[in-house]
């Protein structure tokens, strides 16, 4: 670690929020820098050569919810890391092709077993409740896992705001989808587009459910699913659905792209639960991603750790059954 | 072929076959194995294992192709032997990263997990290779027993490119490419032993 020289430090050593905000400071006088001129522009190239496209830092508040106690994943490995399928299937593929996703103008439609018919504009959004930092685990149904300094308010606040009929049981999530932009998810013959995830509407309430503006302390990186996305931090990751247009409140349980690929491997609830294997690898235990090979393996809480604020929407299911 | 040029040649076979595992260690060292190193040591060893081995099964198409081309059975057992060598560090990358030396967990998953099922078997297929490679082995078994045995290297190819399709998710295609190669190499042999009896049937009636 590089702590006592802050100037210095590469995007790839970040893991504490300090730093972060030193080495955000640093980058944005960068940015002012290049403006003025090809060589400062040269320069930071060179400095910092992995840096995501342009982020806009964000006002937030502390949060009750955060998670403690674990070192945060590295800003580099949670932007060049992901799954996105609709920008490759490669891990690296999403930073280097989510460029292409417009995230503004942006709006969310809001329809189904609702009151009225809404649509909300990102700006309105993300003024809509003041913003939280959250840290939380994430896990992969791949058995990998990070630490993720989200940005956003509980989804609750949201669904308050969209006055949903006593008849909506679910939510379904709809991501955005353009064959034109996301034609890597268009060569890919398995998956029927847009992503489409969805909850249980007491899931969807349940304050940990974060309805996520921004990681790290500035807006969301295209390729972590900008503008705006759920984050489920009990759930394996593919629950928590990117870049979205779409909520649509139903009366029974919605198609969900993962669930509709293989059902055998994938189910509804997919609840973090390391007594429940997937048919192909064991949930028992996970790779820490970002650190050294021989730290790396741990053991995988039921719930990923969040039991006392979830399992009680379990209660009386048989979670072998409903996987 | 001269002496000379052969043991050139045999040094730079050596130091391209272990570049793979001085890169890893290198970068194993200096913690600089991208996000997920496991994943990245899995990863590297499992790929210059399969390709190690389609490059020993190139070798009798190629020297049919010429008898010029007699001189590549010179390095077949350096090739083999190095693939083996790669499957065993595979292996212990398993056994270490992804099981963390737990029997329990290693027992559940040879049974149940088909993809790792499979690469035990490729793995398995390929110990009594590398235990009869040697000249002395040859001899004890002789040519047509050995030739026999060795024939177990299809079967292992087969079941490695097998355990590879099986590991990748849904949608990814990396394993095509071996799987092309391998399955050129495989008919290549019926297609050149032909052409071969064609040569000889021709010389006979000349």
């Amino acid at each position: 670690m590089l702590i006592g020289k802050p100037p210095d430090i590469p995007s790839s050593e970040i893991t504490s929020r300090e730093e972060y905000f030193r080495y955000l400071s640093r980058r944005r006088f960068l940015k002012g820098a290049a403006a003025t001129g090809a060589a400062a522009l040269a320069a930071s190239r060179f400095i910092a050569p992995r840096t995501v496209q342009a982020g806009t830092k964000l006002q937030t508040v502390p949060s009750p919810l955060t998670t403690t106690g674990e070192q945060l994943t590295s800003f580099d490995d949670i932007t060049h890391y992901n799954n996105f399928y609709e920008f490759g299937v490669d891990k690296g593929d999403p930073a280097k092709n989510a460029d292409a996703l417009p995230t503004r103008p942006w709006t969310v439609k809001v329809e189904g077993k609702v009151a009225k018919p809404l649509t909300f504009d990102i700006e309105d959004l993300l003024k809509l409740h003041p913003l939280e930092d959250r840290v939380y685990r994430h896990r992969c149904v791949e058995a990998w896992s990070m630490v993720i300094p989200w940005v956003g308010y509980s989804l609750s606040e949201f669904i308050k705001q969209c006055n949903p009929l006593p008849s909506a049981k679910y939510v379904q999530f709809l991501s955005y989808y353009n064959s034109k932009i996301e034609k890597w998810g268009y060569e890919d013959p398995g998956i029927y587009w847009p992503y489409s995830e969805g909850l249980r509407m007491d899931e969807a309430m349940n304050p940990l459910t974060l309805f996520t503006f921004g990681l790290y302390g500035e807006t969301l990186p295209n390729q972590d699913g900008a503008p705006v996305r759920v984050v489920l931090p009990w759930k394996y990751g593919y629950k928590s659905a990117k870049s979205i247009v779409t909520v649509r409140f139903i009366d029974k349980q919605p198609p969900t792209t993962w669930n509709d690929q293989a059902p055998s491997e994938y189910g509804f609830y997919s609840n973090v639960n390391p007594n429940v294997d997937h048919p192909r690898w064991s949930q028992k235990t996970e790779r820490r991603i970002g650190l050294p090979f021989y730290a790396q393996r741990r053991t995988t809480l039921m719930f990923n750790g969040y039991t006392d604020q979830v399992a009680s929407l379990y209660n009386g299911m048989d979670l072998k059954k409903n996987f | 072929m001269k002496r000379s040029t052969l043991i050139t040649l045999k040094t730079l076979a050596w130091i391209a076959c272990l570049s793979v595992a001085a890169r890893l260690a290198w970068g194993m060292v200096t913690n600089n194995l991208g996000p997920d190193p496991s994943a990245a040591i899995a990863f590297a060893t499992g790929k210059t294992t399969i390709w190690l081995l389609a490059i020993t099964l190139a070798i009798t198409p190629l020297r049919r192709l010429s008898p010029r081309l007699n001189w590549l059975i010179k390095f077949r057992r350096l090739f083999g032997l190095f693939a083996f060598f790669y499957a065993t560090l595979h292996m212990l990358t398993y056994v270490a990263l992804y099981s963390g030396f737990s029997l329990a967990a290693m027992e559940s998953d040879i049974a149940r997990r088909r993809f790792i099922t499979m690469g035990v078997a490729a793995y398995l297929l390929l110990v009594p290779l590398a235990l009869t490679s040697t000249t002395w082995a040859i001899r004890k078994l002789g040519g047509k027993n050995w030739n026999r045995l060795h024939k177990l290297v299809y079967a292992a190819a087969i079941c490695g490119v097998i355990h590879y399709w099986w590991q990748v998710k849904t949608g990814v295609i990396t394993p095509l490419t071996i799987t092309l190669v391998l399955a050129v190499l495989f008919l290549a042999r019926p297609v050149t032993a032909w052409l071969q009896r064609r040569k000889a049937r021709a010389a006979v009636a000349a």
